[in-house]
């Protein structure tokens, strides 16, 4: 009996082996006739290539593994900000679409009709050229708040240029240790004796305060550099200091934001009708306030709905911000699987890492989500 | 008697079938490239997304250029009909695995000769059909006229995946000048980014910088500086393991730039195949025996010159007379001051 539910199994795993192993075989044999090495000894050879756009230090006498680096956190950083900024439109026209005003809820409805259905690549072209050909050039572009530029060439605001920097971030951690000693504290109170504590108003001073204290005795200051227009040539300028932005980061992330944002606002909008009508008027008839409905008996509920698909969402995205090769933006399929696979020719190695790259970071992000749903998911009694 | 005709004659059929069979064996055992693609009936040629004088497709889909015209010859060779060739428009970057992968038999995509590409990745260069070197385009009304007057700070465009992102690093670091490279997956891409300002400058090779002037919103706007900043031989390429497959695409390539040295062209070939000079009659072949070499007929070459036509007649056709590059430079005949000189085909 048990060896009749094995059986199949068994079967099922040797012909995955079988065709795993026909694949492998294949592929050597095939390198071996053309003289191809396999191995991954390229990743600590110089690259000899630059790189655009970089989150740490890199030059072309780094090595392949460096230039992997740096493609890998320029993808990461995409894909934050994307999640970040698609979250917070997401929130905001789900909320929209149940607006009781026509205005704000068909212009949501139309927002998330015309972006869902245009398809991604489409979209990040048009914000990249629509961008480059909108965009003044350096020399004539006009101050935003007397000092950041958006110019073709990307958008150019001042620095921040910190002293002491270290003291300032240890304050901020500090911080939020104690917001969450008060927290917790708070929770005790309310459990033990029935008192509520301002905590949000306490954790806001805390945040400002503490930090606002090194900068009066911890010797912290900050300055600021602002960009300047320096001359390359006759007609040709750009912009010198201060923190500048690429066109194509900016571009990619408005595209990847403003797409992703129109499903997070259908998660969002799905998840708040989801919950019962008899929940929200329950709530009411035990006399708790409209801003106790929504924080205590809607949200948590509806947040149930909402994360799993939210997920899915900022996985797509992530994938998704792949698409950068096509506009120069150095993620890790242009730095990488694009210019690296192409001095190395280590097509196998490179796509496969690649590959594991993507996952684990799809993965990471399936954790951390799940482990937040179940987190804020019922605990049955 | 009829007993020994009839062991006679199964003797002689058995020998036949001997000798079919080796022959046969020996012809597969020669190429199997060759022998794939007679039996598909079309050359499978990789080429670029739209060169033009290189390899470009007008609107009904029909490609022409110096590129293609060697995988032209290749099918004239082969097949005895150059129209045979099936084209796949590449990237620089998913150029080498099609042809590695033997999703296409040849690569003639203004591809580089270097050492690495031709000893690391399974590939065989087999000749050059375009010298070239890498060049700077810049907008006219920047006022200049010479890298020497480039600054720290420049921002240039250009593809990725191609010996250009290697020299144009060599170029910036030699002379300390720091620069922003902007680097596309496709050359359209850069085209388009940098007609609309995002660099100062696109580099890539010269004839390309050239072709792609055609396609900017207003060509006049641009020049080219006239600083060669590195050597780019480029030429037909084929997958390692075949040596016969790489010797009929390099002789079919000799076979163009050798006919015009011997002023033999697509107009004249016939004539020529009753001329006084053995060279030439080896050409168009009306004396020896070249082509068996490979497993082909005798008329391989002719097929090529009258298809396809030579070295010259192919420039002039794709590159001179559409006004990319006129003026012929290292790609002329080494008889006539140029750097082409072919080893002779006999």
């Amino acid at each position: 009996m048990k060896l009749k539910k094995i059986l199949p199994q068994l079967a099922t795993l040797f012909v995955v082996v079988l065709i795993f192993g026909f694949f492998t075989m294949n592929a050597q044999l095939n390198m071996e006739n053309r003289g191809i090495d396999f191995g991954y000894g390229f990743l600590t050879q110089e690259s000899s290539f630059d790189v655009q756009f970089s989150l740490i230090e890199y030059s072309g006498s780094d090595s392949y593994g460096r230039a992997y680096l740096v493609g890998l956190l320029n993808t990461l950083l995409v894909s934050v900000l994307g999640i970040i900024i698609c979250t917070i439109i997401g929130v905001i026209i789900g909320i929209a679409r149940l607006s009781p005003n026509y205005l704000i809820r068909t212009t949501a409805a139309w927002y998330v009709e015309f972006f869902r259905n245009i398809p991604l690549l489409l979209q990040i072209f048009f914000w990249y050229y629509a961008a480059l050909r909108a965009l003044p050039l350096p020399q004539d572009a006009e101050a935003i708040f007397g000092a950041s530029y958006l110019t073709i060439k990307g958008f150019y605001t001042p620095s921040l240029i910190w002293e002491n920097l270290d003291i300032f971030i240890y304050s901020v951690i500090a911080a939020i240790v104690a917001i969450v000693f008060v927290r917790i504290h708070a929770k005790k109170l309310r459990e033990n004796q029935g008192k509520h504590l301002p905590v949000l108003n306490i954790s806001i001073a805390i945040l400002f305060l503490l930090p606002l204290l090194t900068f009066l005795f911890g010797g912290v200051n900050v300055g600021y550099e602002t960009p300047e227009l320096k001359q390359l040539a006759k007609t040709s300028f750009k912009f010198e200091g201060g923190l500048s932005i690429p066109p194509e980061l900016l571009s990619l992330v408005i595209a990847l934001s403003l797409y992703t944002a129109t499903f997070v606002a259908e998660c969002v909008r799905a998840g708040i009708q989801g919950v019962g009508k008899g929940q929200r008027e329950a709530a009411a008839s035990i006399g708790l306030n409209r801003k106790q409905v929504l924080n205590l008996i809607i949200m948590p509920q509806a947040l149930r709905i909402i994360i799993p698909p939210t997920t899915n969402q900022y996985l797509n995205l992530t994938k998704n911000s792949s698409l950068a090769a096509a506009i120069a933006y150095p993620d890790l399929v242009l730095v990488f699987a694009g210019t690296a696979l192409m001095q190395t020719g280590k097509a196998i190695e490179i796509v496969s890492i690649t590959m594991l790259t993507y996952l684990t970071l799809s993965l990471s992000i399936s954790f951390f989500m799940n482990w937040y749903n179940a987190k804020i998911a019922i605990v049955e009694k | 008697m009829f007993k020994y005709l009839k062991q006679l004659t199964s003797l002689v059929a058995m020998v036949a079938l001997l000798f079919t069979f080796t022959t046969e064996t020996m012809a597969a055992k020669k190429s199997k490239t060759l022998k794939n693609t007679q039996k598909k009936g079309f050359v499978r040629c990789g080429v670029s997304q739209g060169l033009p004088g290189f390899s470009n497709a007008d609107a009904a889909g029909n490609w022409t250029g110096v590129d293609v015209d060697v995988c032209r010859a290749v099918a004239a060779a082969v097949l005895g009909d150059a129209s045979k060739v099936k084209y796949t428009p590449l990237s620089a970057k998913e150029r080498f695995t099609a042809l590695t992968s033997g999703e296409i038999d040849i690569l003639s995509r203004n591809t580089t000769w270097t050492l690495s590409r031709d000893a690391d990745i399974g590939l065989t260069f087999v000749g050059v059909n375009f010298y070239d070197g890498q060049g700077f385009m810049v907008r006219k009304s920047s006022g200049i006229t010479s890298t020497s007057q480039f600054k720290n700070g420049i921002s240039a465009c250009t593809n990725i995946g191609t010996t250009t992102e290697l020299n144009m690093r060599d170029f910036f670091n030699s002379r300390g000048i720091s620069y922003e490279p902007v680097a596309f997956e496709k050359a359209d891409e850069v085209v388009a980014a940098y007609d609309a300002g995002r660099c100062d400058t696109y580099t890539t090779d010269k004839s390309g910088l050239a072709a792609q002037r055609t396609k900017m919103s207003n060509p006049d706007e641009h020049i080219v500086l006239p600083e060669t900043i590195s050597k780019e031989p480029l030429g037909p390429v084929v997958r390692q393991g075949d040596s016969v497959w790489e010797d009929i695409v390099r002789w079919s390539l000799n076979t163009m730039i050798e006919a015009e040295e011997y002023g033999i062209t697509s107009g004249n070939a016939d004539m020529m195949k009753t001329s006084d000079n053995p060279a030439i009659k080896r050409l168009v072949g009306s004396e020896g025996e070249l082509g068996a070499a490979f497993g082909l007929d005798n008329d391989w070459s002719y097929r090529i010159i009258t298809q396809v036509g030579n070295y010259g007649e192919s420039y002039k056709r794709n590159i001179a007379d559409t006004g990319i590059l006129p003026d012929r430079g290292p790609n002329e005949l080494w008889t006539k001051g140029g750097i082409l000189y072919v080893p002779p085909a006999r």
